[in-house]
């Protein structure tokens, strides 16, 4: 069986509460980083109250809802999160959110190889027939990040944020399972 | 023959122990992140976790143990410096029935192909045949999961039923198997024995990977 | 698009708690009917506790793990069982038990045309992979009307049961998706 947590760069790791809810709180003193993950007015939550929501949530072990912590293979480093909810078991899609807080690590990479081990996780492990997500048009390093990994853009909402005097788009990106393995020949099937 | 005197805890390299709530945890974490070592030893989906949720995992284990009365739980330590290895179980027992289902995990690849997993096992069944009286028991494995099915074998359990392409994993569907060990079957063959003082050499062939679950 | 719920002799409903807790209250004094079913021992519950289960699966119903029905006939609109389904979202594989408590009702296709609407639902609506179930060896009766379904016996775990002073097997059957569809196809020629 092959390992389905671990890439080329970094690997999925538990999502532990405590830990994350100061990373976040860190991370989240960045309004860049906020504002390219939240459509939300930014704002900072305390520790506390992260860690009490995000403790329910992973303990739940619900088959529909799966949290990560992303950690660099070299430095063993927490940088980022990621979770994945399946939204409809009988379509079998899930909605995928990713964001890498330490913006050292950005535009490096990492982020094509999360989602890498990420669709490898939720098309071998979860079984599941398409993988979607939502970015905003004014993340284009993400959005080239997802298309190197496979996502084909399906559509936007238009004018859907208001931010910066401006309006913007928010776009969804799917990925069906069988791109994927045309992609991964390497896989069992 | 009446042996009460050989120790169902303990076998040659391995014993089985209780669960050290302080310790344990963040061992186990360590395990969940090895995906190759999950997707062996468990249908469910690989996922790796913290050593807080695994500390509240055993809080409901014991509780369960406590309350529902159909399992056994042990962990296995290694006896040379009493490091956790391993865990073995006996669940979902039907006590009117006589039956049960084994599971049993080595959990890092370097403890494996040892001689451990034999040896848990050994004392496992050792402790539901003559210890719980069961009838019988019972281990699923997935069809990819040769070195427990060797395991098995080795112990002269039977392949009882081929669950088809019951579990999806890796983009292909694969099949489950049942497999069974009756009380008599196990009470004939010369592997049931422990060996009378603990030194003596235990000689079998030691397979790949024996995680089997139950 | 069919309906559903409708068959050849039943229909599938769900009928409300008192009503449930009553039939079934009955039925749990027929131990004959428990031992085909069950392997467990047979016991009495008060009706108040029958009733606080059944209000408990209704709301576990909810979830996507979890489907339970009544079953009435559509001559007499009689409610005489009840089916479950117990569902594998990861692998997509169910598990189904199912009662007929009115005795009058047994051996006269009832039981099959409960198990053919359930194959329906479950490989059409719920678009599941499999279906299994477990049966006793000294069950000839349902293993019958399984085989007529298409469940094909994968094998037997052996002196499983001791009832009455003997000891007997479970069989355990089950049915694929690709194995159901060539007998729809078959039908229609």
């Amino acid at each position: 069986m092959k390992d389905v947590l671990t890439g080329k760069l970094v690997r999925l790791a538990a999502f532990d509460p405590e830990e994350m809810s100061k990373a976040f709180t860190r991370w989240n003193l960045n309004s860049e980083y906020q504002r390219l993950s939240n459509s939300d007015p930014t704002r900072m939550p305390s520790a506390k109250r992260n860690a009490k929501w995000m403790e329910d949530r992973v303990a739940e072990l619900s088959p529909a809802r799966y949290h990560f912590s992303i950690r660099t293979l070299a430095e063993d480093k927490l940088i980022g999160e990621l979770g994945l909810d399946v939204v409809d078991w009988s379509g079998r899609d899930a909605f995928v959110g990713l964001g890498i807080g330490e913006t050292e690590y950005w535009g490096k990479g990492y982020g094509t190889d999360v989602m890498n081990v990420l669709l490898r996780f939720a098309f071998t492990e979860i079984n599941l027939r398409r993988v979607t997500l939502s970015v905003f048009e004014y993340n284009p390093r993400a959005i080239r990040s997802y298309e190197k990994a496979g996502f084909r853009h399906e559509g936007y909402l238009r004018n859907f944020l208001n931010r910066a005097g401006h309006r913007w788009n928010e776009i969804y990106m799917g990925i069906l399972r069988e791109e994927w393995m045309g992609l991964n020949t390497d896989t069992a099937g | 023959m009446f042996d009460i005197q050989t120790q169902l805890f303990e076998s040659q390299d391995v014993r089985f122990a209780p669960i050290d709530h302080e310790k344990d945890p963040e061992v186990e974490a360590r395990w969940t992140h090895d995906s190759e070592f999950m997707r062996m030893i468990d249908t469910v989906p690989a996922r790796p976790m913290s050593a807080a949720l695994i500390r509240k995992q055993y809080e409901k284990l014991e509780k369960q143990v406590e309350e529902d009365k159909n399992l056994y739980h042990f962990m296995i330590r290694l006896k040379a410096d009493d490091r956790l290895i391993g865990k073995a179980m006996i669940h979902r027992i039907e006590w009117t029935n006589g039956n049960g289902f084994i599971r049993l995990g080595i959990g890092m690849a370097t403890d494996q192909r040892k001689g451990y997993g034999t040896q848990a096992l050994r004392m496992l069944l050792r402790f539901a045949f003559a210890e719980l009286n069961l009838y019988r028991v019972s281990a699923s494995v997935p069809e990819y999961n040769e070195g427990a099915i060797a395991l098995l074998q080795k112990f002269g359990f039977v392949q009882e039923v081929c669950r088809r392409k019951s579990l999806e994993r890796d983009g292909r569907r694969w099949d489950l198997y049942f497999f069974g060990l009756l009380n008599d079957e196990w009470r004939n063959q010369p592997q049931a024995a422990l060996p009378k003082s603990i030194g003596t050499v235990v000689s079998g062939v030691t397979p790949q990977r024996h995680e089997v679950e139950g | 698009m069919k309906d559903l719920f409708r068959g050849e002799l039943v229909r599938f409903t769900l009928e409300e708690p008192e009503t449930a807790a009553k039939a079934e209250l009955r039925w749990t004094h027929d131990t004959e009917l428990h031992r085909l079913l069950d392997g467990d021992p047979a016991q009495l519950f008060s009706e108040k506790k029958i009733r606080e289960w059944i209000e408990k699966q209704s709301a576990d119903s909810s979830m996507p793990e979890r489907y339970s029905f009544s079953v009435r006939t559509l001559a007499e609109d009689q409610y005489i069982g009840f089916l479950g389904l117990w569902v594998d979202l990861i692998h997509s594989e169910a598990w189904v038990g199912l009662g007929i408590g009115e005795r009058e009702f047994w051996s006269k296709g009832y039981g099959t045309d409960m198990m053919k609407l359930c194959l329906q639902y479950v490989f059409t609506e719920l678009c599941l992979e499999r279906l299994s179930l477990g049966v006793h060896a000294y069950n000839p009766r349902a293993i019958r009307s399984y085989e007529k379904c298409g469940f094909r016996l994968e094998g037997r775990t052996r002196g499983d049961v001791l009832r009455e002073g003997r000891r007997t097997d479970s069989l355990w059957m089950g049915i694929l998706r690709a194995e159901w569809m060539q007998m729809q196809n078959g039908d229609r020629t």
